[in-house]
């Protein structure tokens, strides 16, 4: 097991490198000159030589590209262009927001879409299963940016003036603001260091935060914030996980063992849940971890529609600003998540199913 | 020499008449039919179908069906543009003096029931593009790497990997960047990432059956490589193919519309969904039939190719036998 996880990891590495590389050639490969884009479109001849100097694009590109790779081992993501500051430290800001995000939206999808699929399919073809079956058919063909301002359009506009409405956009209300932990505690920590992108890290993910300095405000307006996001960003995978888990369902209740277990006179829920539902977590497993790859590209969607400042939202914006060393961090630490999720998943399998050996 | 023998084996052995008969009136069941059976049998797959046949009338007579010229701005008795106008309905009691408009009009003061109509054309397009393209891609690809193996596999399965190793729609986004945004663009990008899943199917299908006897026989015959491999080895790969396609339109568009509403994909004028729902999404508090519309239309399509990708699969597993199946 121990020497699976390590291999995984090391052949994790190509990979990422593949990656890096990769969008290190797109975000080079966008038309158009880095320099107009973002000094604008009157930046003379003379700036532009001295801004693609200072940035090392006047270099070639595989120069560039060894450049970038030595400074990343040694934990400098360069600075963004645009807004001057390192891109570590605007990870630091930005991730905690999708994280946030993505969990919630996650959590949902898993503790919605199990026990829904796990009842249509013990119910099957009753009036529950052909409900649930039909919206999580709904659920799948509905766009995020759709459903996301349908849930604006029904918390913050039909129901303003009562108790349910939700606010439409941000991550707090206005006036709110979290005391950082480090702060709250009076913690020293010097600017610009690794441990100050550490501390600003843990302090942006508010739950956490408020939970650190016991800000019951914030906590609550934070949750408030995340409810509809994470419902829009959530709706797909929970519904496919929904249909997984009831396909899933159906054909482990259909195994003689199950009629066996039932004939001994267990109980229902023993039946279902230990010997049903255990053995048929495996192809739900790894439906939830791809879902993984609909929620980061899903991000992008739902921080436009929200307004919140998370890593979605970062990079599409670097995008449009040609701000390569944003791009190329971003990207990385999204394709990083994303690979290292499919690597949890693999490693599950072999807690999930102990026939399953892995070497 | 051959042919003479065939001609003395066919005068010896007498075929009976009343056995030709049977033969016309014999219903094969080939797997083809005995899928189309089931299709129209189950109950997701009529729906799809239905849906989808709306919407390909839609599309096909929409310059028939619809009021107005989607691309015409239109203007009141007095001269001014009706921007945004609510929906005025006749029926309803819309007085009868007012222009009729069942979904109003958007904010270049344009019917936006037209271009919903209209927007069934490109999306419709779209989804069957994209996917007849990166199915074919797909395929070829996935041929290649399982019928040739060694290093051509290996550089082909790596570049399938890297591009499953992004998060899809990121990477959709990231190449619109480099191509420039435009619907044709949007559509290559989507196109892209979509490649590695038909080739992978491709790929293990031609990795199963290529030792297989019947393809050691073909070879033995001396049909070449590529009879072998479009002949025998690939209508294997049909039917998750086109249950996988199905899906993948619906996919496609949804992707597509995507990239549109962030402002990635279809320029204006073009009436597409997506950029119809994006460049109106902030009158959501103030017009909000501006950006439900767009969006139950892109929701209805892509339900329409769900429904009948899902019929399909249960339609073509061969577990699932006569009515026995999940539905």
């Amino acid at each position: 097991m121990i020497q699976y996880t390590v291999r995984r990891m090391l052949l994790a590495i190509p990979v990422l490198l593949a990656i890096l590389i990769v969008v290190f050639l797109l975000a080079r490969a966008v038309p158009g000159d880095p320099c107009k884009s973002i000094l604008g479109e009157k930046a003379t001849a003379e700036t532009c030589e001295r801004f693609t100097k200072i940035h090392g694009l006047d270099k070639p590109v595989p120069v560039q590209l060894a450049i970038y790779m030595s400074n990343m081992l040694r934990g400098d993501f360069g600075d963004s262009i645009r807004f001057k500051r390192p891109v570590l430290l605007m990870l630091a800001e930005r991730l905690p927001m999708t994280i946030e995000l993505g969990m919630a939206a996650m959590t949902l999808a898993l503790l919605v879409g199990i026990p829904a699929g796990i009842l249509s399919a013990v119910r099957r073809n009753s009036a529950i299963d052909v409900v649930t079956m039909f919206g999580a058919n709904i659920g799948v063909s509905l766009p995020v940016f759709f459903l996301g301002l349908l849930l604006i359009y029904l918390f913050a506009v039909v129901l303003r003036d009562t108790p349910f409405s939700l606010p439409p956009s941000g991550r707090l209300s206005p006036g709110i603001t979290p005391t950082p932990f480090f702060v709250y505690y009076e913690l020293a920590v010097e600017p610009n260091t690794g441990k100050f992108y550490l501390y600003q890290f843990i302090a942006k993910l508010y739950i956490l935060n408020s939970i650190l300095t016991s800000d019951w405000v914030v906590l609550k307006d934070t949750l408030r914030h995340l409810i509809l996001p994470s419902i829009a960003l959530a709706t797909i995978p929970l519904a496919i996980i929904a249909r997984m888990t009831r396909s899933s369902m159906l054909e482990i209740l259909g195994l003689d063992y199950i009629r066996t277990a039932k004939a001994k006179g267990l109980p229902q829920r023993m039946v279902i849940m230990k010997h049903s539902f255990r053995n048929a977590l495996l192809p739900i497993v790894t439906i939830a971890g791809l879902q993984m790859a609909a929620i980061l590209g899903g991000a992008v969607l739902t921080e436009t529609i929200f307004s919140l400042p998370g890593v979605g939202l970062s990079v599409y914006e670097a995008i449009t600003a040609r701000d390569f060393p944003v791009i190329q961090g971003f990207v990385l630490v999204i394709a990083f998540i994303y690979v290292s999720f499919n690597l949890i998943v693999d490693l599950s399998y072999a807690i999930l199913d102990p026939r399953i050996r892995l070497d | 020499m051959i042919s003479q023998s065939s001609e003395s084996i066919a005068s010896v052995v007498q075929i009976p008449d009343d056995n030709i008969a049977d033969i016309g009136n014999y219903k094969s069941n080939s797997l083809w039919r005995l899928t189309l059976r089931r299709l129209f049998r189950q109950r997701s797959a009529q729906v799809g179908m239905v849906m989808l046949g709306l919407l390909v009338f839609t599309a096909v007579f929409a310059p028939i069906i619809a009021p107005y010229d989607p691309a015409r701005v239109i203007e009141d008795a007095n001269g001014r543009i009706k921007v945004r106008q609510a929906p005025c309905i006749h029926l309803l009691g819309c007085p009868a003096d007012q222009s009729q408009h069942i979904f109003g009009t958007d904010g270049n003061g344009r019917d936006q029931f037209s271009r919903i109509l209209y927007g069934a054309r490109v999306s419709l397009r779209i989804g069957v593009t994209v996917i007849t393209a990166a199915v074919l891609i797909g395929t070829v690809m996935g041929a290649i790497a399982g019928y040739a193996g060694g290093w051509l596999d290996n550089l082909l399965m790596r570049g399938t990997d890297i591009i499953l190793a992004f998060p899809f729609f990121l990477l959709a986004i990231a190449l619109v960047f480099v191509l420039g945004p435009s619907l044709e663009n949007a559509m290559v990008a989507i196109a892209i990432v979509s490649i590695p899943t038909y080739a992978r199917v491709v790929r293990a299908t031609v990795l199963s059956l290529r030792e297989t006897d019947y393809v050691e026989a073909s070879r033995a015959l001396g049909a070449s490589s590529w009879r072998i491999l479009f002949g025998r080895i690939l209508p294997n790969a049909l039917p998750p193919l086109i249950v996988l396609a199905t899906l993948g339109i619906a996919t496609a568009i949804l992707d597509t519309a995507a990239l549109s509403f962030l402002g990635l994909g279809a320029q204006e004028p073009t009436a597409e969904w997506g950029t119809m729902l994006g460049r109106e999404r902030n009158q959501i508090f103030s017009a909000p039939h501006l950006v439900i519309i767009p969006g139950i239309a892109i929701s209805i399509t892509v339900l329409a190719f769900n429904l009948l990708g899902d019929g399909l699969r249960d339609a073509l597993d061969p577990r699932l036998v006569h009515g026995k199946g999940s539905k």
